[in-house]
């Protein structure tokens, strides 16, 4: 038995949106799994439903072997981040953090140990006597770690904890969160709509969708067998080009392209999909196409071009002399590429 | 330092009105020095005289009402315990019935906001009968808690407290359910503080209300030692009037500046909080 379990999971609000459908998935005990999707996906619903913060339509959430369902969110034991860190704005960073274990009736002495243990594990400790209202953003966030951490949960709910951030310190806190949750081994759930994040942080990615779990898998299951289209197209940057096209007999014809996927598949409607850094471009390819727009990132640039009417990109390292208006050959091996059939978007 | 004619203009208005606001104050006070026979002679004083501590003596201990047993000092203890008591049950329950409204989804809440809002419209002047007729059935004349108990509803703070938790974000609460906070613990431990400015300023509105207020106290009571400042205010030192006896003017104007003390004391105390309470927000 795992040790976060949901079972057909279901909410439906008051108005009759469904939120999350049928959802169900097993997390084991020191886990890292990253929710991820576009917003409004049903993520952080979900997230909350494990919390207690809102109530389940259908279906049961059980905690370590105990159903949750109609236990109270604070009987639960556990801590959440919040996206803008709801922390108490007229308590101190010490009360912020003592709070929880103040209502648990906690001794006076054990709570200072507590929070100062975990002040200092966060590089906290010279802030304990400041309000919220005098720390900068990523003060704010070690705080709110800390409020989760000091109470010691059974597991821990972010609810995109990073979005607030500026790019350079998301980096560093992103690096420090997969750092602290290795060090303690407690259960993480993770939600994002940044597939980096969910790249980066995850031993394992939910990719949700409408209320509906896309793909469960690692990341690097993820990345390289997307189950849908949609996983294809969410996942990896930049996105995935899929090209619309028909398979005859293995042979799919884009444009007047023509790939061998070297197997028997006949689709009238299908996506072939290739990732812009699995486009192999050498002078002697089999493919010509004109580069119409050139994006230089440093390291790398990337191709902007048509098949046919079909846009397509193509990542390639910029030592390569390459400008816009150039031609470039270029192969597609069938051992890269992800097919799908359009009908129901999944994958052959 | 050079001035614009606007800035000119704009601080001769300003002075004008400040003025116009503390010269009959100070009228007051000047007047209230003198003994009786200048005033009647002389009539309203701009400098002081030398019977301020005679005055304000008198005013302060001497026995009067038709009784001859209720002094004024008494009447400023009766009015403090009703504005106190007034205040401090409107911003309690006010605070109260607006968290209810605001965190618990019962069916009616809306409606029942309005009826509470609709309030306004229904000051205690219109329904004073009525209200006289309840406090007296329940045997509360002549008590303070019928002074103060028809009183301590409050649609103007509720709708203010109503508003104000509105602006708290979700999270907070959420994130206090799940350090076990139950819903008295985050009125306690959050509302409250976090509406700290917020109540100040309602208090001392509340207070100076119930300081005022003269209808109520003039109906509900009809023991002396229940009298008001406010009410004192047309009864006290007139009992002599007619006949040889002067006019006791001299008193009667040290009696109005005491009687101004409590509120103002109350605003010098609180307004720190007070201006920031009706400004900021502090989140």
């Amino acid at each position: 038995m795992s040790f976060l379990e949901l079972q057909n999971i279901t909410k439906i609000y008051p108005n009759g949106t469904k939120a999350v459908n049928e959802t169900s998935l097993n997390i084991d005990n020191g886990e890292f799994v990253v929710f991820v999707g576009p917003s409004g996906c049903g993520k952080s619903t979900l997230l909350r439903m494990i919390a207690g913060l809102e109530d389940i339509t259908n279906g049961e959430i059980s905690l370590d072997g105990n159903v949750i369902n109609n236990i109270d969110p604070s009987e639960r034991d556990v801590a959440m981040v919040f996206q803008n860190y709801a922390l108490y704005p007229h308590m101190s960073v010490f009360n912020n953090m003592a709070y929880g274990l103040k209502n648990r009736g906690i001794s006076k002495e054990e709570i200072n140990n507590k929070v100062n243990d975990v002040a200092k594990l966060l590089e906290i400790d010279q802030l304990l006597t400041r309000k919220p209202s005098m720390l900068s953003g990523g003060q704010r966030q070690r705080v709110a770690m800390g409020r989760a951490i000091v109470r010691n949960p059974k597991i821990f709910l972010f609810d995109e904890p990073l979005s607030n951030l500026d790019a350079k310190l998301r980096n560093q806190m992103r690096l420090e969160i997969k750092r602290l949750q290795r060090q303690m081994g407690v259960t993480s759930i993770f939600v994002t709509h940044d597939q980096t994040e969910a790249m980066t942080l995850g031993d394992r990615i939910v990719v949700i969708n409408n209320g509906v779990v896309e793909q469960v898998g690692t990341p690097k299951e993820i990345y390289s067998k997307p189950y849908t289209k949609f996983v294809a197209e969410f996942i990896g940057s930049p996105q995935m080009n899929l090209f619309n096209c028909k398979i005859e007999n293995g042979i799919a014809h884009i444009a007047d392209m023509r790939i061998n996927l070297n197997n028997s598949a006949n689709i009238d409607d299908a996506s072939l999909g290739i990732r812009p850094d699995d486009i192999l471009i050498s002078d002697n390819g089999q493919h010509t196409c004109v580069a119409n727009l050139v994006e230089y990132l440093g390291s790398d640039m990337i191709i902007y071009s048509k098949i046919g009417d079909q846009e397509f990109s193509c990542k390639l390292s910029s030592k390569i002399n390459l400008n816009a208006g150039d031609t470039f050959k270029f192969d597609i091996s069938n051992t890269l590429v992800h097919l799908f059939d359009n009908t129901n978007g999944s994958r052959v | 330092m050079k001035f614009k004619p606007l800035e000119i203009l704009t601080h001769i208005i300003l002075i004008l009105g400040v003025l116009l606001m503390v010269l009959p104050i100070w009228f007051s006070f000047a007047t209230s020095t003198h003994d009786n026979v200048s005033i009647m002679t002389e009539g309203m004083k701009f400098f002081l005289g030398e019977s301020f501590s005679q005055n304000y003596n008198e005013v302060l201990n001497e026995k009067g009402g038709w009784s001859e047993e209720v002094t004024a000092a008494r009447m400023f203890v009766n009015s403090f315990i009703m504005a106190l008591g007034i205040a401090t049950l409107k911003v309690v329950i006010s605070a109260m019935s607006a968290y209810a409204l605001v965190y618990f989804r019962f069916k009616l809440a809306v409606p029942i906001f309005w009826l509470i809002f609709i309030t306004l419209l229904v000051p205690l002047e219109v329904r004073i009968f009525p209200s006289y007729k309840i406090v007296s059935d329940l045997g509360l004349t002549n008590t303070y808690t019928g002074l103060i108990l028809p009183l301590v509803a409050s649609a103007t703070a509720t709708f203010f407290f109503r508003q104000f938790y509105k602006t708290i974000p979700d999270e907070l609460l959420e994130s206090a359910k799940l350090d076990g906070a139950n819903s008295w613990r985050f009125f306690i431990d959050f509302l409250l503080p976090l509406s700290k400015t917020m109540l100040a300023a309602m208090f001392i509105f509340m207070f100076v209300y119930g300081y005022s207020q003269y209808l109520w106290p003039l109906i509900m009571t009809t023991d002396e030692k229940y009298w008001t400042v406010v009410m004192g205010m047309k009864i006290i030192f007139t009992e002599n009037y007619e006949g040889v006896a002067l006019p006791r003017t001299g008193e009667r104007f040290a009696y109005i500046i005491l009687s101004m003390l409590p509120p103002v004391l109350v605003v010098v105390i609180l307004q720190r909080w007070f201006i920031k309470g009706l400004i900021q927000t502090e989140k």
